[in-house]
């Protein structure tokens, strides 16, 4: 099977003023086109470096980034990112802010059709009725529904997702995780989601990577074979229980709670 | 604007006015201890010709020196809020400028430039007034949050591109806000010049001739001129922070 996004014994470390801080030692990572990746793993491990290797904002030291088999040197307009700050630009309106993406990346539509894109996005993501709101006047779920629209406005193949449900409350999370689905199966993208929710992980990812504490390697890797778009009740299935067990205990291992060979 | 946004600034500004000639007439002052607005106004009639050609060199002369502190201070800001090596070299140097009081420099500048009158004033204007825009421009565009550039740098925007998309406009109503207190600080360094080293132009030219004439009403009056040009300086400051950086005014609750 060929991958669109493979990250291969991949070894980066941050030059601070006392020396090289290792962030990243042994990375190996594969999501096939159209997969969803969620990689989960201690604070502080290394889980952003991931997103910026991946976007091509951040050369690694060592191993390789590969996108469709070619490796990432510089950034590429076919990535697009959405962070636990949904990061709107204030003086825009919220359609402005959507079509942002449109102004730097090269695109055939015309400015009608580039309208006609983000006011669809909007509506999928039900925020018809807001694009000429600002962003301000918008609840924090809504802005980040936003956010989301603008990471896919130019059809990336990728989206990388920086924990972006973590700073909303539980109901509007649980909202947005459906509205993934919903995104994932009328505009398809591959997607990896940065996330320390481990139901989050299993409702979303058909694939949930475990990272170790820093610096941090591949440490496990959960496949959960999904066939569309899952309903919310799964996560109180035993199937699910087993899967966050499996995954807590790699967790704990991760922090070092845990020896590994337990 | 509304009826109210009118009606209660101007009713506040009669009821000052109101409680100052309470005051004098109350305390049984003389007009050399304290004049009355009801002595203003016989001076503003007696001296009108002057108010208006001295208000007006004292008027542009500011607007001269404020556009000056605006596009070095914003210069300056950028320079800084970019660099860090910059920030950290030119801040104690600028801190240090504008912790001496320019009443010092006044008679420096007159001597280096004697009796470039113009050109002087205007250059104390922009000397006291362009420190707070360095300052805000470089602290809105050193607090910048790294997400807004790894937004735009991941579809492979430039340099520039950033900066005219996001950094400039996100860095407005910080540079707005520096701007109101430079407008006032401008008028104050251009009144320096014009009292500390007298050359018979502008409003502090005006006071300074009251002064030595005794004319209390006199100085009163110019008082009053330069608060009326302080207030129209502000809100001409304010309606341009209405139109470039609106949007940062939230509606209340």
């Amino acid at each position: 099977m060929t991958h669109l996004i493979e990250i291969t014994g991949v070894r980066h470390a941050y030059r601070t003023a006392k020396g090289p801080l290792p962030v990243l030692d042994g990375l190996d990572l594969a999501v096939p086109e159209g997969g969803f990746t969620a990689v989960v793993g201690p604070s502080g491990c290394g889980k952003s470096t991931l997103t910026k290797l991946v976007a091509g904002l951040l050369i690694p030291d060592h191993g390789e980034v590969r996108l469709h088999g070619s490796p990432v040197t510089s950034p590429r307009a076919t990535v697009g990112m959405a962070f636990q700050n949904p990061v709107l630009l204030e003086w825009r309106s919220i359609l402005k802010n959507v079509l942002l993406p449109l102004e730097i990346v090269p695109t055939d539509l015309s400015k009608s059709q580039q309208e006609d894109r983000a006011r669809h996005l909007l509506s999928l993501v039900g925020l018809e009725g807001f694009e000429d709101k600002r962003p301000s006047e918008l609840s924090g779920g809504m802005r980040q529904r936003a956010s989301l629209c603008r990471a896919l406005v130019h059809q990336p193949e990728v989206l990388i997702l920086d924990e972006p449900f973590g700073a909303l409350d539980a109901f509007t999370r649980e909202d947005l995780w459906q509205i993934m689905h919903q995104l994932k199966a009328k505009e398809p993208f591959t997607g990896v989601l940065i996330t320390h929710d481990l139901r989050e992980a299993i409702y979303l990812a058909d694939q949930v990577v475990v990272l170790s504490g820093r610096p941090a390697r591949t440490q496990y890797t959960l496949d959960l074979p999904q066939q569309g778009p899952r309903d919310i009740a799964h996560l109180y299935t035993a199937e699910a229980a087993e899967q966050l067990a499996i995954l807590r205990h790699q967790i704990e291992i991760a922090q070092g709670r845990t020896p590994a060979a337990a | 604007m509304t009826f109210r946004q009118i009606a209660v600034p101007t009713a506040a500004m009669l009821i000052f006015l109101l409680l100052w000639e309470a005051l004098v007439w109350i305390m049984g002052w003389p007009n050399y201890k304290m004049a009355s607005p009801s002595d203003l106004v016989p001076a503003f009639e007696r001296y009108w010709p002057l108010f208006l050609t001295m208000g007006w060199q004292t008027l542009w002369r500011t607007v001269a020196g404020l556009v000056l502190a605006v596009i070095f201070g914003t210069a300056l800001g950028m320079i800084m809020g970019f660099s860090r090596t910059m920030r950290d070299a030119l801040y104690p140097l600028l801190v240090g400028f504008n912790a001496i009081p320019k009443a010092t420099v006044v008679p420096i500048v007159a001597l280096m430039f004697v009796g470039m009158h113009d050109f002087n004033t205007v250059l104390i204007a922009f000397m006291i007034s362009f420190f707070p825009i360095a300052v805000s421009v470089s602290i809105g565009l050193s607090t910048l949050e790294p997400e807004y550039r790894d937004i735009l740098r991941s579809l492979g925007a430039s340099q520039t591109t950033i900066f005219r998309k996001i950094a400039l406009p996100k860095t407005l109503p910080e540079f707005f806000g520096a701007l109101k207190v430079s407008v006032t600080l401008a008028f104050i360094g251009t009144n320096l010049m014009e009292i500390v080293s007298p050359h018979g132009r502008g409003l502090g030219a005006l006071f300074d001739s009251g002064k030595t004439n005794s004319d209390y009403p006199l100085m009163f009056a110019v008082l009053i001129a330069l608060a009326f040009l302080g207030i129209v300086l502000y809100y001409i400051v304010v309606a341009l922070e209405k139109i470039f950086a609106g949007w940062a005014d939230r509606a209340p609750g």
